[in-house]
């Protein structure tokens, strides 16, 4: 599990029949200083993250886990939400 | 999931019967802005993409093998899952 910031939004209307009506976002993972490290990623939405949030993600099959875990094809799922980069304590 | 670029197809008349009759693609990863990265990877597709699609790839086993042939098990870890019609970034 990473944190990361949610930077955009995907549209995409053809996609796996699993995917329908979930919500895609581009999320840039953040380094111990909150500064971007690495590429964005598109990460299916769990929880109700919007653009801007400091949010954080889980990769791999575990992603699917928040699903109905037999259908849903993801590998990067937001899983929650930081309430502020306040509530990043170090 | 990754942003690439379908850039061709790839025929392989002997492969994994557990691939059936699915497509494998040939796809260079973008950014969120469009530009190739290094990186470039077959994926099956499940969703019917087109050469010069934007699309998404999910890159783990589990869900690209049930995303693509309906089931898990084959030998496949990278899917596409989506045909991207618009990327919107803070």
């Amino acid at each position: 599990m990473q944190l990361a910031r949610v930077i955009g939004t995907v549209v995409a209307t053809v996609k796996n029949d699993s995917l329908a009506g979930r919500k895609l976002l581009v999320v840039q993972t953040l380094d111990r200083n909150l500064e971007s490290i690495g590429k964005p990623m598109v990460a299916v939405d769990a929880i109700g993250a919007g653009v801007g949030e400091l949010v954080f993600w889980c990769r791999g099959k575990e992603a699917s886990f928040p699903f109905k875990r037999e259908d849903t094809p993801t590998d990067c799922t937001i899983i929650g939400i930081v309430d502020s980069e306040q509530h990043v304590q170090r | 999931m990754i942003l690439a670029r379908g850039i061709g197809n790839v025929v392989g008349t002997q492969k994994s019967r557990r691939y059936g009759d699915a497509r494998v693609m040939w796809c260079q990863q973008i950014t969120a802005e469009g530009e190739e990265t290094g990186y470039s990877t077959l994926a099956l597709d499940s969703v019917d993409a087109g050469v010069g699609d934007t699309v998404l790839i999910v890159q783990e086993g589990w869900s690209a093998s049930t995303a693509a042939t309906g089931e898990a098990g084959a030998a496949i870890d990278s899917a596409i899952v989506g045909v991207v019609d618009r990327i919107d970034l803070l």
